[in-house]
């Protein structure tokens, strides 16, 4: 195959010099990379206002797609639906004949439970939704892991609140547009969430591996067996994730530190809850006196 | 150069504008491949920006101005999740080394493109990853799985651009 056509000035000196500032210009633009690459590294919401500005064009079109993609996805469903309307109508008139009586223990338990609470004047952190919203896109190319989320500053979502979806937690807000915001997931290899085991209470640290797991690291003995199966809930400490939200339950048998999947797929067709922080933010520190 | 136009020669040729604003915008077309609904768990595309990048930057050296490549990166930095500057900076060094290979070759096949395509996206997805993630994350399977990819599809990548370039009849 012949060359391409060269970028070879000839012997214009004119044209000869616009090359050489172009490579200057390129090769200063490389530095100038490097210098934000610095700056960002650092002070990673600096840019946060950028990044908003393009989401803000692009949350919408992610949106349009997303409806047509549950479009798409659903018509199957549907019509699998259709065929055994009948037979699952039986079965679950059955099934609920059946649970009427654990319902009614049920009942009776969580109003014991709410006088008892009363009795003991317990104090609990309200958890007030913020937005509701769909995840509609996220950083597909990239080793980190964020989503967009359909809702920003106009709908209340501020950075630092914790977003959850009907299985369990799915991350917290990193950064606010307008209309959009950024989640930072929970597979997240930055990514930190304080949780215990539902068995005995066990605290642990969940941190993503940037795969689609979690390592769950013992957080509070040395050398804490971890079992298959076993699962965790965030345990509100650090007050940014309300307590007792699952968050991931453990795939390998290991010691001290395992992988875990978490409940929540944030890919599902379904919507994420923005919640406010559990505790509210400590106020500054006075300042101290000359 | 192109054989539609030699086919219709009553045609009009594409305004100069159009045909230099054409590669700009099909990289940027490429870079907001992450606008797709989809939730991923890790990263499970290719960088498709990068790779148009590139198939222009081997097809037509003078596709871009020298500079471009750096606010280019930028806007891929803007949509893709990386921290602002890394593709401002490796896809800069990606087509200065393009340049560099460029001028030591006469005679050129598709497999050298291709094999520069390919060391550029390696340095592109491995700098990426060594500033975005920190070292012990367990990145490294789903990276090498988006490399390999990302270089499968560039002459895919190469296919659409040349099909594009033909169109633009420059």
């Amino acid at each position: 195959m012949a060359p391409p056509r060269k970028s070879s000035p000839g012997f214009s000196r004119r044209a000869q010099y616009s090359l050489f500032l172009g490579y200057v210009a390129a090769a200063g633009g490389a530095v100038i990379g490097a210098v934000l690459l610095v700056i960002s590294t650092l002070n990673p919401p600096l840019f946060a206002a950028l990044r908003a500005g393009v989401a803000e064009v692009t949350t919408p079109l992610s949106s349009g797609l997303h409806m047509i993609r549950r479009a798409i996805f659903d018509l199957p469903g549907g019509i699998d639906e259709y065929f055994d309307v009948v037979d699952q109508n039986r079965a679950m008139k059955r099934q609920l004949v059946g649970e009427r009586e654990v319902v009614l223990r049920a009942r009776t338990l969580n109003l014991e439970n709410r006088r008892l609470r009363r009795l003991l004047a317990l104090r609990e952190a309200e958890v007030t939704v913020v937005a509701t919203a769909r995840l509609v896109s996220s950083t597909a190319t990239s080793t980190r892991r964020f989503a967009t989320l359909n809702a920003g500053r106009f709908q209340g979502v501020l950075p630092g609140q914790p977003v959850r979806g009907p299985e369990g937690l799915i991350g917290r807000v990193l950064e606010t547009g307008p209309n959009s915001a950024r989640v930072l997931l929970l597979t997240d290899p930055e990514s930190l969430v304080p949780v215990r085991r539902t068995r005995d209470g066990q605290p642990a640290v969940a941190q993503g591996r940037g795969d689609g797991l979690i390592d769950v690291r013992s957080a509070g003995v040395a050398d804490l067996p971890f079992s298959v199966g076993d699962a965790f809930v965030t345990s509100g400490a650090g007050g940014i994730y309300p307590p007792g939200v699952p968050v991931a339950h453990i795939v390998e048998r290991a010691r001290d530190s395992a992988p875990a999947r978490v409940f929540a797929n944030p890919d599902a067709l379904d919507f994420a809850t923005v919640q406010q922080p559990f505790l509210p933010p400590l106020p500054p520190p006075p300042e101290a006196p000359r | 150069m192109s054989d539609i136009r030699a086919s219709r020669p009553f045609e009009q040729p594409t305004p100069a504008g159009i045909a230099r604003a054409v590669p700009l915008l099909t990289v940027m077309l490429g870079s907001a491949i992450t606008i797709i609904p989809v939730v991923a768990s890790f990263p499970i595309l290719p960088p498709f920006g990068l790779l148009v990048l590139l198939a222009w930057r081997l097809r037509r050296p003078d596709a871009f101005r020298t500079w471009e490549p750096v606010l280019l990166g930028l806007f891929d930095d803007l949509v893709s999740g990386q921290p602002l500057g890394s593709a401002m900076l490796f896809w800069t060094l990606a087509t200065l080394g393009v340049a560099l290979v460029e001028t030591r070759l006469v005679w050129r096949s598709f497999a050298q493109d291709w094999a520069a395509a390919a060391a550029a996206i390696a340095l592109c997805l491995l700098g990426g990853r060594l500033v975005a993630t920190p070292l012990d994350a367990h990145v490294d399977i789903a990276l090498l799985l988006q490399l390999g990819a990302g270089i499968a599809l560039f002459p895919l990548a190469a296919r659409l651009v040349a099909y594009t370039d033909r169109r633009i009849g420059r």
